[in-house]
């Protein structure tokens, strides 16, 4: 599917990140910036309004929400929440050390802080904030930064209250817990500069090295949530929410570049087979008494209480409802995704994948029969509540008809398999109006001045530090910069001048990543920990060589260096214990020296290694075997 | 459209550039300074800014300030781009078979609307509104809507409280099932008990509403509170004059307190209003209306209706505190004060030091009433020796009445009796349920 030529495609993508601040407050009160493991001691039950948009239009979505009876139940509990995200008090002053933050990232992006800094509420009626908007200012505009020689835009560094968490979504009701409500994240928004898949992976981590510069940001790289904006020409903007991981953009930009070709492909394919939209017949059939006796349980349920099953025929659609948008989505998924959202339905039926699911050969020919569709059309069934399944398969219906014109502009939310599945209708431009409770806050100059004349050295400038002055390779040097243990790598070398900084650099980097690709959960070893692997070996106390099952022991038992060294026996040979082990192992291998000469020293040093890993520090090994032979070959 | 609105709140460095680009608040301008180019729609500048920075609402919908005072600045006006303008709802079609309620505006939060173009707030008040923010109000009643005035709560005077009551007069003669006025919450427990005492023998519900969280966010408890309380003037059993607001922290209930026996007790929470000494009276939830006490005034005919709509400004609220200085006293007296309710400590006590100004104020024919910073509670001033001096000297323990409503009481009572003992006599009859004669272990949690 990577056979797509991008640029023929005129594939356009920006990126929208978020990045969670480390600060000691929330954004808009004194609760603590940190989830809660307290037991929620208080809930409440609130609706949400769509209030009027300028042009006296609501959110269609969110009116049909609310009109349904969306309940929303927040849970919190003393520690992590206060009246603010209670909303039962107005919000208090932004909180100072976040605008820093955010400053700091827009300077190192080039951005222009704005003079005034006016604090916004963006409509977000889905309850995932109390108030039913979201807090956010534009802290500064018109960034660039330049990533493998191509320069891209940065339209606007933001700084925003984070969203409740959703616990679970049960009928007309939604849980949010609200501990994470009002915690600060800044929101980098880069031009729609981008051009292919790999672009935008490349971008996402360019950027993200930067923020993590600061050092102010939480989590490391790649667990920052991301929204992207896709569009190719002919097809439609597509805004993809909630991507997990930074490893997982590039494949959806394949996928949604995929899905909307084929959908455009798919649009052909109606005009090739002469259909239109007023060939689309929008009556639904009554077909319940069809699966009267049926051994289809999903039907046979929604019969038993009290439902319907409504048909849907499309005239010579027959094989389309199956028809491939990406690995594991077809366009039947597409109208399921459609039914599920509108009409709060498990999903829909059709004749391209019938008989099956307990539905029968004849069941299916009665249904053909009762609503008269030929061999070339296609069938859809929906049951449930008689509601419901009206609801949603107008939806459906809606969908089938956008088909004719191509790829509808959707929010789409990204799957832990990197393909998209529909969320809700793109909102209209994004509403919003001024948070007149807080205080327009005044960008100082001299404010300004401070932060830039503090900020952190960009990465490729580290990366280029780190190879003149430790003399690390680019890759290693690179690596780091994108760890966690960036700052450790430093106070070690400071500490124990005598390691070579490229053991340190490699064990914080590639042995890490190693282990973690073993299993090993390396979240477990404290930074101290390792603190104190570098001491031992600056000591004398433990072998590089040794370093991986030490580690892996620690992450699996939190035990101590020392106490990892002892249990695993990993205890450094003495010079005199080495001398009579390798003096022992010369003389049995008489014949091997007598034909090799000091060549055999490699194969004498193989067969002790093998023993003695880890305990033996292997060029002084090496140096010894080669003493001994050259004493015995005189 | 006069220009000062057109250029709303800019002062100065930045007036003058607007100016001179001829760019008004709404239009499309482009500000250039050294260099740098911003572009959007001119916002308008809260009162309190600086007047050296431009505001303009980014195509993005962000606001942001720009400084015009430093650098090289250029102002320029652009096209305009599109018309906006807010396009209020279709008022729903009125169903004949519902009663008629009439619904009062006077202003305060739950009477504002936000201007989502520009930023600015504006206190509209029309029918329109109403249905915008909720259109199920159309399945409860046929709503007469009308504003008598737009003000903050906390610019009310008696002079208003006389106004409203002659207005709601009007609609009730006029035969509707019921009135709602909606109010700014921080004064409305004080109209509250004014209404309570000026409209007589009422035949129907009076219900006033606010809102602690404005309408234009969509988590306002305006429209719940307003939706419980348009129902509990078209259907409710009950005839007097009460406060309608939410019961707890949920989108539940809306809870109906007694006009002299409500307090705002909160300064944010949505259930900021508490009956003290006293139950509420009603709760609203799911569309209906279900009375909590038994003891109420019931809906009647409008025979005996009257309105007592004069209050007398020289009364007053003194609160009692350590270092209470007498003189404050003797000050009220000498303008010329024709009552003072105290608010006293406890059980309805002030200094010794007091007692000789408040011995004055009486024996010049100034009404001297007690209540307790309490809130909770009974004055009892025959426990203490304070207390029967204070009593001795002519000072009325006025039972468990809220400081408030006495306050309120006593500028209604002043400006219709015509001696001390009848305005004594008419300060201890309890009229609109102000004074309860046992005290209940329910009221206190």
């Amino acid at each position: 599917m990577s056979g797509f030529n991008y640029e023929d495609l005129g594939l356009k993508v920006g990126l929208e990140l978020h990045f969670q601040l480390a600060t000691s407050y929330k954004l808009f009160c004194r609760c603590p910036a940190a989830l809660s493991e307290g037991e929620a001691k208080l809930k409440f039950e609130r609706r949400l309004r769509p209030t009027q948009s300028e042009l006296g239009e609501v959110d269609p979505a969110a009116l049909f929400e609310f009109r349904k009876g969306l309940t929303i139940v927040y849970e919190a509990d003393d520690n992590s929440s206060c009246l603010v995200e209670l909303d039962e008090e107005p919000p208090h002053a932004i909180n100072e050390e976040a605008v820093d933050i955010a400053l700091t990232i827009a300077l190192m992006l080039n951005a222009k802080p704005v003079d005034e800094i006016h604090v916004m509420r963006k409509v977000v009626i889905d309850g995932s904030n109390t108030t039913g908007f979201q807090r956010t200012c534009v802290v500064a505009l018109g960034g660039w930064t330049d990533i493998d020689g191509k320069r891209i835009g940065i339209q606007s560094i933001c700084l925003e209250e984070d969203a409740a968490r959703i616990l679970e979504r049960s009928g007309d009701k939604v849980y949010y817990r609200l501990d994470r409500l009002g915690i600060p994240l800044v929101e980098v928004s880069t031009s729609p500069d981008i051009r292919s898949p790999e672009e935008a992976g490349m971008v996402a981590l360019a950027i993200g090295r930067i923020v993590l510069s600061t050092g102010r940001v939480k989590g490391e790289l790649g667990s920052i949530r991301q929204d992207i904006n896709i569009s190719i020409r002919e097809g439609a903007l597509v805004e993809v929410k909630g991507v997990q991981h930074l490893s997982l953009i590039p494949k959806v930009v394949e996928n949604e570049v995929e899905r909307q070709v084929r959908l455009l492909e798919l649009r052909e394919e109606l005009r090739r087979r002469g259909l239109s939209k007023d060939s689309i017949d929008p009556t639904f059939y009554d077909v319940t008494d069809v699966f009267r006796k049926t051994g289809c349980r999903i039907l046979a349920k929604a019969i038993g209480n009290g439902g319907v099953i409504y048909a849907l025929k499309l005239p010579g659609f027959r094989g389309l409802l199956s028809w491939r948008l990406n690995e594991g989505l077809r366009f039947g998924t597409e109208l399921a995704d459609y039914a599920i959202f509108w009409g709060r339905l498990g999903g829909i039926f059709h004749t391209d994948e019938l008989p099956g699911y307990g539905i029968t050969d004849r069941e299916v020919e009665e249904l053909r029969r009762t609503v008269g569709a030929y061999e070339q059309d296609a069938v859809i069934i929906a049951a449930g509540p008689k509601e419901n399944v009206e609801d949603g398969l107008k939806a459906v219906l809606d969908r089938i008809l956008v088909a004719f014109d191509g790829v509808p502009e959707e929010t789409r939310r990204a799957e832990p398999t990197g393909i998209t599945r529909y969320m809700r209708p793109r909102p209209g431009a994004a509403r919003m109006y001024p948070e007149t409770d807080i205080p327009i806050l005044v960008v100082d100059p001299a404010r300004v001045e401070r932060l830039k004349s503090n900020l952190p050295e960009l990465p490729s400038i580290r990366v280029k530090r780190y190879i003149e002055e430790y003399g690390l390779s680019r890759k290693l040097a690179e690596e780091l910069v994108n760890s966690i243990y960036e700052n450790l790598f430093k106070e070690v070398c400071r500490s124990f001048p005598s390691l070579p900084a490229s053991v340190v650099a490699s064990t914080l980097t590639e042995t890490m990543t190693m282990l973690k690709r073993r299993g090993v959960n390396i979240d477990r070893i404290p930074s101290d920990r390792l603190y104190d692997l570098f001491r031992s070996i600056a000591e004398g106390r433990l072998f590089k060589e040794a370093i991986p099952d030490i580690l892996a022991y620690i992450a699996g038992s939190g035990a101590s260096i020392t106490e990892a060294i002892e249990e695993l026996k990993l205890k450094p040979l003495t010079s005199e214990e080495l001398s009579a082990i390798v003096s022992d192992e010369v003389s049995r291998s008489r014949s091997l020296i007598e034909r090799h000469g000091l060549n055999a020293a490699k194969m004498i040093l193989g067969s002790i290694m093998k023993k003695y890993r880890g305990r033996v520090d292997t060029s002084i090994l090496a140096k010894i075997i080669e003493d001994e032979i050259r004493r015995i070959i005189g | 459209m006069s220009e000062s609105i057109d250029l709303q709140g800019y002062k100065g460095r930045a007036r003058e550039l607007l100016l001179s680009a001829g760019v008004r608040v709404g239009d499309e301008v482009r500000i250039i300074r050294d260099g740098i180019i911003y572009e959007g729609v001119l916002a308008p500048r809260v009162e309190y800014g600086g007047d050296e920075y431009i505001v303009i609402k980014l195509r993005s919908g962000y606001n942001i300030g720009i400084r015009v005072t430093s650098g090289d600045v250029k102002v320029e006006k652009l096209p305009a781009r599109r018309e906006v303008r807010y396009k209020p709802p279709t008022i729903p079609e009125a169903k004949a078979d519902l009663p008629r309620i009439a619904i009062l505006g006077t202003g305060g939060t739950i009477a504002s609307r936000v201007d989502y173009r520009t930023g600015a707030v504006t206190p509209i008040f029309s029918a329109d509104d109403l249905y915008g923010f909720t259109p199920e109000l159309a399945d409860i009643a046929r709503i007469d809507v009308e504003t008598i005035f737009n003000i903050f709560s906390e610019d009310m005077t008696p002079r208003h409280w006389s106004t409203i009551a002659s207005k709601i007069g009007e609609y009730v003669e006029s035969g509707v099932k019921g009135v709602v006025v909606t109010h700014g919450t921080d004064t409305m427990g004080y109209t509250a008990a004014a209404l309570s005492f000026a409209l007589r023998n009422l035949p129907v519900p009076v219900v006033l509403v606010g809102a602690q969280r404005s309408p234009d966010r969509p988590s306002s408890d305006a429209a719940l509170n307003l939706l419980g309380a348009a129902t509990a003037a078209a259907k409710a059993p009950f005839a007097e004059v009460v406060v309608a607001m939410h019961r707890g922290l949920s989108d539940d209930e809306i809870v109906f307190h007694r006009g002299t026996r409500v307090r705002k007790c909160h300064t944010s929470r949505r259930d900021a209003f508490k009956s003290v000494n006293g139950d509420p009276i009603a709760v609203y939830n799911s569309c209906e209306i279900r009375m909590l006490v038994e003891d109420y005034r019931r809906r009647g005919g409008i025979e005996g209706f009257k309105i007592e709509a004069d209050f007398e400004d020289k009364v007053t609220l003194v609160k009692f505190y350590p270092g209470f200085d007498p003189s404050i006293i003797d000050w009220y007296v000498d303008r010329g004060y024709r009552g003072i309710i105290i608010e006293g400590t406890g059980l309805g006590h002030v200094s010794n030091r007091c007692i000789p100004s408040i011995k004055r104020a009486i024996d010049s024919g100034v009404f001297v009433g007690m209540t307790s910073q309490c809130i909770w509670g009974r004055v009892n001033m025959n426990v203490y020796r304070t207390g029967r001096e204070l009593q001795a000297i002519g000072v009325v323990p006025l039972e468990d009445m809220l400081p408030e409503t006495a306050l309120v009481k006593l500028m209604w009572v002043l400006a219709r009796a015509s001696s001390m003992d009848e305005a004594r006599s008419l300060m201890l009859t309890n009229i609109a349920g102000e004074i309860s004669v046992r005290t209940s272990f329910r009221w206190y949690t």
